[in-house]
Protein backbone atom coordinates (compact mmCIF):
# COMPACT_ATOMS: atom_id res chain seq x y z
CA UNK A 1 0.00 0.00 0.00
CA UNK A 2 1.16 3.46 -0.48
CA UNK A 3 0.14 6.15 1.42
CA UNK A 4 -0.55 9.93 0.33
CA UNK A 5 -1.67 12.51 2.38
CA UNK A 6 -3.87 15.95 0.89
CA UNK A 7 -4.87 18.98 2.32
CA UNK A 8 -8.73 18.39 2.09
CA UNK A 9 -9.18 20.70 -0.84
CA UNK A 10 -10.99 20.42 -4.30
CA UNK A 11 -7.74 21.38 -6.27
CA UNK A 12 -6.24 18.51 -5.12
CA UNK A 13 -8.72 16.31 -6.77
CA UNK A 14 -6.21 15.83 -9.83
CA UNK A 15 -3.69 14.90 -7.70
CA UNK A 16 -6.00 12.05 -6.02
CA UNK A 17 -7.03 11.06 -9.55
CA UNK A 18 -3.27 10.93 -10.57
CA UNK A 19 -2.27 8.87 -7.36
CA UNK A 20 -5.22 6.12 -7.58
CA UNK A 21 -4.57 5.86 -11.54
CA UNK A 22 -0.87 5.67 -12.03
CA UNK A 23 -1.40 2.49 -9.26
CA UNK A 24 -4.13 1.11 -11.21
CA UNK A 25 -2.39 1.20 -14.32
CA UNK A 26 0.61 0.20 -13.34
CA UNK A 27 -1.30 -3.07 -12.00
CA UNK A 28 -2.75 -4.01 -15.51
CA UNK A 29 -6.03 -2.40 -15.12
CA UNK A 30 -7.28 -1.45 -18.26
CA UNK A 31 -8.05 2.32 -19.49
CA UNK A 32 -11.66 1.92 -18.30
CA UNK A 33 -11.36 0.66 -15.26
CA UNK A 34 -8.34 3.20 -14.66
CA UNK A 35 -11.25 5.44 -15.50
CA UNK A 36 -13.63 4.41 -13.19
CA UNK A 37 -11.42 3.97 -10.19
CA UNK A 38 -10.39 7.69 -10.62
CA UNK A 39 -14.18 8.61 -11.04
CA UNK A 40 -14.69 6.32 -7.34
CA UNK A 41 -12.11 7.94 -5.72
CA UNK A 42 -12.81 11.43 -6.59
CA UNK A 43 -16.43 11.13 -5.43
CA UNK A 44 -15.36 9.63 -2.28
CA UNK A 45 -12.51 12.99 -1.85
CA UNK A 46 -15.41 15.50 -2.97
CA UNK A 47 -18.39 13.84 -0.22
CA UNK A 48 -15.19 13.95 2.42
CA UNK A 49 -14.40 17.56 1.56
CA UNK A 50 -18.07 18.73 1.17
CA UNK A 51 -19.49 16.84 3.80
CA UNK A 52 -17.19 15.72 6.33
CA UNK A 53 -15.18 19.05 5.98
CA UNK A 54 -17.85 21.04 5.63
CA UNK A 55 -16.58 24.35 7.28
CA UNK A 56 -13.93 22.97 8.17
CA UNK A 57 -10.76 24.82 5.92
CA UNK A 58 -7.64 23.32 7.30
CA UNK A 59 -8.70 19.16 7.32
CA UNK A 60 -6.07 16.79 5.92
CA UNK A 61 -7.60 13.15 3.55
CA UNK A 62 -5.12 10.43 3.57
CA UNK A 63 -5.15 8.46 0.87
CA UNK A 64 -3.79 4.12 0.37
CA UNK A 65 -3.64 2.59 -2.67
CA UNK A 66 -2.68 -1.02 -3.58
CA UNK A 67 -2.91 -4.38 -4.88
CA UNK A 68 -3.27 -7.80 -2.97
CA UNK A 69 -3.98 -10.46 -4.75
CA UNK A 70 -6.17 -9.69 -7.53
CA UNK A 71 -7.85 -6.89 -6.29
CA UNK A 72 -6.80 -2.70 -6.14
CA UNK A 73 -7.88 -1.72 -2.78
CA UNK A 74 -8.18 2.43 -1.77
CA UNK A 75 -8.26 3.92 1.71
CA UNK A 76 -9.90 6.93 2.45
CA UNK A 77 -9.23 8.47 5.81
CA UNK A 78 -10.62 11.50 7.08
CA UNK A 79 -11.07 13.21 10.56
CA UNK A 80 -14.65 14.84 10.08
CA UNK A 81 -18.01 14.41 10.16
CA UNK A 82 -19.49 10.57 10.27
CA UNK A 83 -22.15 9.79 8.58
CA UNK A 84 -24.34 6.20 8.02
CA UNK A 85 -23.48 4.91 4.52
CA UNK A 86 -26.69 3.04 5.10
CA UNK A 87 -28.73 6.55 5.60
CA UNK A 88 -27.85 7.98 2.14
CA UNK A 89 -30.85 7.20 0.03
CA UNK A 90 -29.62 5.67 -3.50
CA UNK A 91 -31.63 8.54 -6.10
CA UNK A 92 -34.07 7.43 -8.35
CA UNK A 93 -32.10 7.39 -11.44
CA UNK A 94 -35.30 7.24 -13.94
CA UNK A 95 -37.14 10.26 -12.04
CA UNK A 96 -38.48 12.80 -14.67
CA UNK A 97 -36.02 15.90 -14.78
CA UNK A 98 -37.87 17.75 -12.31
CA UNK A 99 -37.44 15.19 -9.66
CA UNK A 100 -34.43 14.88 -10.09
CA UNK A 101 -32.07 14.59 -7.12
CA UNK A 102 -28.45 15.01 -7.45
CA UNK A 103 -27.76 14.19 -3.73
CA UNK A 104 -26.31 10.71 -3.47
CA UNK A 105 -25.36 10.31 -6.69
CA UNK A 106 -21.80 10.18 -5.50
CA UNK A 107 -21.81 7.02 -3.59
CA UNK A 108 -24.26 5.86 -5.75
CA UNK A 109 -21.41 5.84 -8.50
CA UNK A 110 -18.41 4.45 -5.87
CA UNK A 111 -21.24 1.24 -5.19
CA UNK A 112 -21.69 0.53 -9.23
CA UNK A 113 -18.11 1.52 -10.16
CA UNK A 114 -16.42 -0.88 -7.16
CA UNK A 115 -16.88 -4.03 -6.23
CA UNK A 116 -17.15 -3.14 -2.66
CA UNK A 117 -17.75 -0.60 -0.95
CA UNK A 118 -17.64 -0.27 3.08
CA UNK A 119 -17.41 2.71 5.25
CA UNK A 120 -16.04 2.79 9.11
CA UNK A 121 -16.01 5.45 11.65
CA UNK A 122 -14.37 5.63 15.35
CA UNK A 123 -13.33 8.74 17.44
CA UNK A 124 -9.46 7.87 17.67
CA UNK A 125 -9.02 6.38 13.94
CA UNK A 126 -11.24 8.75 11.97
CA UNK A 127 -13.81 7.93 9.32
CA UNK A 128 -12.43 5.48 6.82
CA UNK A 129 -13.53 4.56 3.10
CA UNK A 130 -12.79 1.24 2.15
CA UNK A 131 -13.60 0.39 -1.79
CA UNK A 132 -11.93 -2.57 -3.62
CA UNK A 133 -11.84 -3.41 -7.28
CA UNK A 134 -11.14 -6.94 -8.95
CA UNK A 135 -8.78 -6.96 -11.69
CA UNK A 136 -11.32 -8.31 -14.60
CA UNK B 1 -10.93 22.95 -17.95
CA UNK B 2 -11.38 25.47 -21.01
CA UNK B 3 -14.67 26.75 -21.87
CA UNK B 4 -15.33 28.24 -25.16
CA UNK B 5 -18.87 29.55 -26.71
CA UNK B 6 -19.85 30.00 -30.55
CA UNK B 7 -23.16 31.70 -31.55
CA UNK B 8 -25.09 30.37 -34.00
CA UNK B 9 -28.61 31.24 -35.41
CA UNK B 10 -30.44 29.11 -33.22
CA UNK B 11 -28.89 27.87 -30.52
CA UNK B 12 -25.46 28.45 -28.52
CA UNK B 13 -22.60 25.98 -28.70
CA UNK B 14 -20.53 25.80 -25.37
CA UNK B 15 -17.31 23.67 -25.74
CA UNK B 16 -15.92 22.07 -22.49
CA UNK B 17 -12.06 21.00 -22.85
CA UNK B 18 -10.20 18.86 -20.40
CA UNK B 19 -11.64 17.83 -16.66
CA UNK B 20 -14.78 18.96 -15.07
CA UNK B 21 -14.41 17.85 -11.46
CA UNK B 22 -15.80 19.60 -7.82
CA UNK B 23 -12.61 22.67 -8.88
CA UNK B 24 -13.67 23.20 -12.50
CA UNK B 25 -17.48 22.47 -12.13
CA UNK B 26 -18.62 25.49 -10.76
CA UNK B 27 -17.07 27.57 -13.92
CA UNK B 28 -18.90 25.54 -15.76
CA UNK B 29 -22.38 25.96 -14.10
CA UNK B 30 -21.94 29.84 -14.03
CA UNK B 31 -20.60 29.56 -17.98
CA UNK B 32 -24.25 27.31 -18.30
CA UNK B 33 -26.03 30.15 -16.12
CA UNK B 34 -24.93 33.43 -18.06
CA UNK B 35 -25.63 31.65 -21.34
CA UNK B 36 -29.62 31.64 -19.19
CA UNK B 37 -28.94 35.54 -18.16
CA UNK B 38 -28.55 36.28 -21.95
CA UNK B 39 -31.91 34.65 -22.68
CA UNK B 40 -30.25 31.88 -24.38
CA UNK B 41 -31.53 28.20 -23.77
CA UNK B 42 -30.68 26.26 -26.62
CA UNK B 43 -27.69 25.09 -26.01
CA UNK B 44 -25.12 22.79 -27.21
CA UNK B 45 -22.76 21.17 -25.17
CA UNK B 46 -19.70 20.08 -26.99
CA UNK B 47 -17.63 17.58 -25.26
CA UNK B 48 -15.40 15.92 -27.96
CA UNK B 49 -12.49 17.32 -26.13
CA UNK B 50 -13.60 16.24 -22.71
CA UNK B 51 -11.22 14.09 -20.37
CA UNK B 52 -13.36 13.59 -17.44
CA UNK B 53 -16.21 14.45 -15.87
CA UNK B 54 -17.03 13.50 -12.65
CA UNK B 55 -20.82 13.91 -10.65
CA UNK B 56 -20.40 17.58 -9.57
CA UNK B 57 -20.35 18.06 -13.52
CA UNK B 58 -23.59 16.10 -13.90
CA UNK B 59 -25.18 18.56 -11.24
CA UNK B 60 -24.40 21.54 -13.62
CA UNK B 61 -26.11 19.91 -16.48
CA UNK B 62 -28.86 18.78 -14.50
CA UNK B 63 -28.89 22.41 -13.64
CA UNK B 64 -28.34 23.51 -16.81
CA UNK B 65 -31.83 21.31 -18.22
CA UNK B 66 -34.19 22.15 -15.83
CA UNK B 67 -33.79 25.38 -16.49
CA UNK B 68 -33.63 25.54 -19.87
CA UNK B 69 -36.50 23.49 -20.15
CA UNK B 70 -38.74 25.74 -18.15
CA UNK B 71 -41.53 27.15 -19.96
CA UNK B 72 -40.79 24.68 -23.30
CA UNK B 73 -38.16 27.51 -24.06
CA UNK B 74 -35.17 25.40 -25.07
CA UNK B 75 -33.10 22.47 -23.94
CA UNK B 76 -29.24 21.21 -23.80
CA UNK B 77 -28.00 18.61 -25.97
CA UNK B 78 -24.59 16.88 -25.91
CA UNK B 79 -22.87 16.31 -28.63
CA UNK B 80 -19.14 13.80 -28.72
CA UNK B 81 -19.65 12.26 -25.48
CA UNK B 82 -16.43 10.50 -25.04
CA UNK B 83 -16.81 6.72 -24.31
CA UNK B 84 -15.86 6.54 -20.69
CA UNK B 85 -17.80 10.12 -19.34
CA UNK B 86 -21.37 8.30 -21.59
CA UNK B 87 -20.90 5.11 -19.65
CA UNK B 88 -20.44 7.05 -16.08
CA UNK B 89 -23.64 9.32 -17.61
CA UNK B 90 -25.51 6.32 -18.20
CA UNK B 91 -24.77 4.60 -14.74
CA UNK B 92 -26.16 7.88 -13.27
CA UNK B 93 -29.50 7.78 -15.41
CA UNK B 94 -28.28 10.90 -17.18
CA UNK B 95 -28.41 9.67 -20.72
CA UNK B 96 -32.11 9.66 -20.87
CA UNK B 97 -32.55 13.36 -19.63
CA UNK B 98 -30.29 14.77 -22.57
CA UNK B 99 -30.02 14.03 -26.33
CA UNK B 100 -26.94 14.05 -27.40
CA UNK B 101 -25.52 13.57 -30.61
CA UNK B 102 -22.08 12.49 -32.85
CA UNK B 103 -21.98 15.19 -34.86
CA UNK B 104 -22.09 18.76 -33.60
CA UNK B 105 -23.22 20.25 -36.95
CA UNK B 106 -26.32 17.80 -35.98
CA UNK B 107 -26.41 18.77 -32.94
CA UNK B 108 -26.78 22.52 -34.02
CA UNK B 109 -29.42 21.52 -36.45
CA UNK B 110 -31.23 19.96 -34.07
CA UNK B 111 -32.65 23.70 -33.01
Amino acid sequence: MQTVQFPAKFEFLDEIREFVGNIARENGFNDKAVYNIQLAADEAASNAIEHAYNGITDGMLEISCGMDANNLTILLVDHGKSFALSDVPAPDIHADLGDRKIGGLGIFLMRKLMDEVEYHSTARAGNTLKMTKRKA
Amino acid sequence: MEITTQEFKHCEMIKVKGRVDSATAPQLAQTLEKANEDGKYKLVMDMSELEYMSSAGFRALLAAQRNAKKYNRGEVVLVGVPDRIREALELAGFTELFKTFDDPLQAVGHF
